[in-house]
């Protein structure tokens, strides 16, 4: 490489990270001003002593977990019979787990309430129970894309078609084969996928909103209307969460004991 | 009755015949090699036994029970793959204890067997290694090991060395022939290389575009060709046109057809018992050690021919003129 374009690398990565450091700090830093005069974590004390913060995180973390497991219910089979049985129809499935990416969330959202209303024919909104349900589903769906991807790069490392049918002339069911060999094997995928799906439940907005359940994207948005210096710790926080999310990825990645082979 | 019975088999992928009328009967014990080039549906019909692939129409019995219609997981048929196929998740031991656990053996006799196919495969340390710890002629025991350990009724092996290096492959053959005799199991062994099938096979069966050419013992087929294809694809061969009146160097043989030799029914100058001479000019010495073989143009052909080495007499160099004779008893006809 030349000199210059050297140069130019250089300059270009230091850019980026300006651009993305230098709000972030001014986030941080405002957020640690609550006290006059010094820097203290004050509005970090407040955020996560009020009982509303400790309830809608909750609230959320819980969501997440379920549309996790939702998610890896779904998409594993699904990733896994297609890549076996149905190689053709490939295509078709990528483009059905990316229309998450298209549509946004707010449509999404008004058909479930359009088709799940008290007065429908399956009046999923009528019950907090039957809202939370829609609510874990809309959150799968919008998990899809990153799920899905996740899921289907981690069968790509393995010879799916072999390994099942080597379990299955041991005497393995399809339940065996996937809960015993598959998902082990694409556990690493799995839980990047989990992590995003935690990352994107735990900020999301609109869904909760419009569903108007007690959710943590909607209480940043009340806390975020109304406080000075709290939004502020919060936003941070959230960073911290999808950062934490990203990290545990890699690291599970990295302490994967049986795929070290394939890399 | 024999104990795996293979009557009629046929299968279509599309308008694709692959298999095409094939019959086999396999005695219990028995070790069938499948031989034949790629593509001539020897994976195809194995996967029938195991029940990947079905019939379009044709039974498969195995004790007299048929197993058409039987799912995979069912049919108690242990399977080798070319890739190994080892459970990357699962531990050498757990991956031969994977088929008891199914079955719902107990902890302590999934064990004892596992620990009993390890020692048969002569790795009885190598128990809780992962299968990416292991070298290809490793992980391909363990797979045998994992087939054996449920005590299948079949074991089917589908080119299962031939990802493995020439000095492995010469070994691990032999050792898989020596555990399929020290158990008594019934195997098929897919192969397309002859020297394999002939080496290790009870008896052998050469396909060629879906059909099963001949069924022999490696006796019969190497020396007992039945077809002009089962007699060029295994072991090498001469052929010699006969003239107009049907003779080979003034012998009467009978018109219209060709005539084969294997290199070794060839002999340099004039053998006893031989009545068939042949004028020839060498044109190609290769020192094997204890085999010599020779190349030579001999009756308007290209001929190969094997001597045995002997210290005092020094092979004949290129460009000799030289006799050939054979015996027109060890001519195979060709169809
Ligand atoms: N699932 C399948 N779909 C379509 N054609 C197939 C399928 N499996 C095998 N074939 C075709 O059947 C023929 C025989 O294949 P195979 O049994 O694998 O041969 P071999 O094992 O002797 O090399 C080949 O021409 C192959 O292309
Ligand atoms: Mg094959």
């Amino acid at each position: 490489m030349n000199p210059i374009a050297r140069l130019f690398g250089w300059a270009a990565l230091v850019f980026g990270l300006l651009y993305f450091f230098i709000p972030l700090t001014g986030l941080v830093e405002f957020s640690l001003k609550a006290r006059r005069g010094v820097y203290s974590l004050d509005a970090y004390a407040k955020v996560i002593g009020d009982p509303e913060f400790q309830a809608t995180f909750g609230y959320s973390v819980l969501m997440a977990l379920v549309t996790i497991v939702i998610g890896v219910l779904i998409v594993v089979p699904t990733a896994f019979w297609v890549r076996l049985k149905m190689p053709w129809a490939r295509p078709y499935v990528e483009f059905i787990t990316l229309l998450p990416l298209v549509i946004p969330a707010i449509v999404i959202v008004f058909g479930y309430i359009r088709l799940y209303n008290t007065s429908s024919w399956l009046p999923m909104t009528g019950s907090v129970m039957g809202t939370n349900i829609l609510l874990a589903f809309g959150y799968t769906v919008l998990a899809l894309p990153y799920m899905y991807r996740a899921v289907d790069t981690g069968l790509r490392t393995i010879d799916v078609a072999t390994l099942t049918e080597a379990a299955q002339s041991l005497g393995a069911g399809w339940g065996t084969i996937l809960g015993r060999i598959i998902l082990p094997n694409v556990l690493v995928a799995v839980l990047s996928g989990a992590f995003l799906t935690f990352a994107i439940v735990i900020g999301e907005f609109t869904l909760a909103a419009l569903l108007d359940r007690p959710a943590f994207g909607p209480y940043l948005q009340r806390i975020g209307a109304n406080k000075p210096y709290e939004p502020f710790a919060l936003a941070v926080i959230s960073f911290g969460i999808t950062w934490a999310c990203m990290g545990l990825i890699q690291l599970v990645t990295r302490f994967s004991k049986h795929t070290r082979a394939q890399n | 009755m024999a104990f795996l019975e293979i009557s009629h088999l046929e299968k279509s992928f599309g308008a694709n015949r692959v298999v095409k009328d094939f019959n086999l009967d396999v005695d219990k014990g028995e070790f069938i090699s499948l031989l034949g080039p790629s593509g001539c549906g020897k994976t195809t019909v194995l996967r029938m036994v195991a029940g990947f692939e079905n019939p379009s129409s044709g039974a498969i019995r195995i004790g007299g029970t048929d197993l058409v219609g039987k799912r995979p997981n069912q049919r108690n048929i242990g399977m080798v793959f070319q890739a190994y196929a080892l459970f990357p998740n699962l531990t050498v031991a757990e991956n031969v204890g994977f088929g008891l656990k199914i079955k719902g053996a107990p902890r302590a006799e999934i064990d004892r067997r596992v620990a009993e196919m390890l020692a048969l495969i002569g790795l009885p340390d190598l128990g809780g290694r992962y299968p990416f710890q292991l070298s290809g002629g490793q992980q391909q025991r363990v797979a045998l090991a994992r087939a054996l350990a449920p005590k299948p009724q079949v074991l089917l092996l589908d080119e299962p060395l031939s990802a493995l290096d020439a000095k492995v492959r010469v070994s691990l053959r032999n050792e898989i022939r020596a555990i399929q005799r020290e158990l008594g199991i019934t195997t098929i062994f897919v192969t397309h290389d002859q020297e394999e099938a002939l080496s290790i096979s009870d008896r052998i069966v050469v396909m060629n575009g879906g059909i099963a050419d001949q069924v022999g013992t490696p006796f019969e087929i190497y020396n007992r060709p039945s077809t002009r294809f089962v007699a060029h694809f295994v072991g090498q061969l001469n052929v010699f046109s006969t003239d107009g009146a049907g003779n080979l160097a003034g012998v009467q043989l009978g018109a219209g057809r060709d005539f084969a030799a294997r290199p070794e029914a060839l002999h340099l100058g004039r053998a006893p018992g031989t009545d068939i001479v042949l004028p020839a000019r060498i044109s190609e010495v290769h020192f094997l050690g204890s085999v010599i073989r020779l190349t030579a143009d001999a009756a308007g052909a290209r001929v190969s021919l094997d001597t045995f080495n002997r210290p005092d007499v020094p092979p004949p160099a290129i460009g000799t003129d030289v006799e050939l004779s054979l015996s027109s008893r060890d001519l195979i006809p060709l169809g």
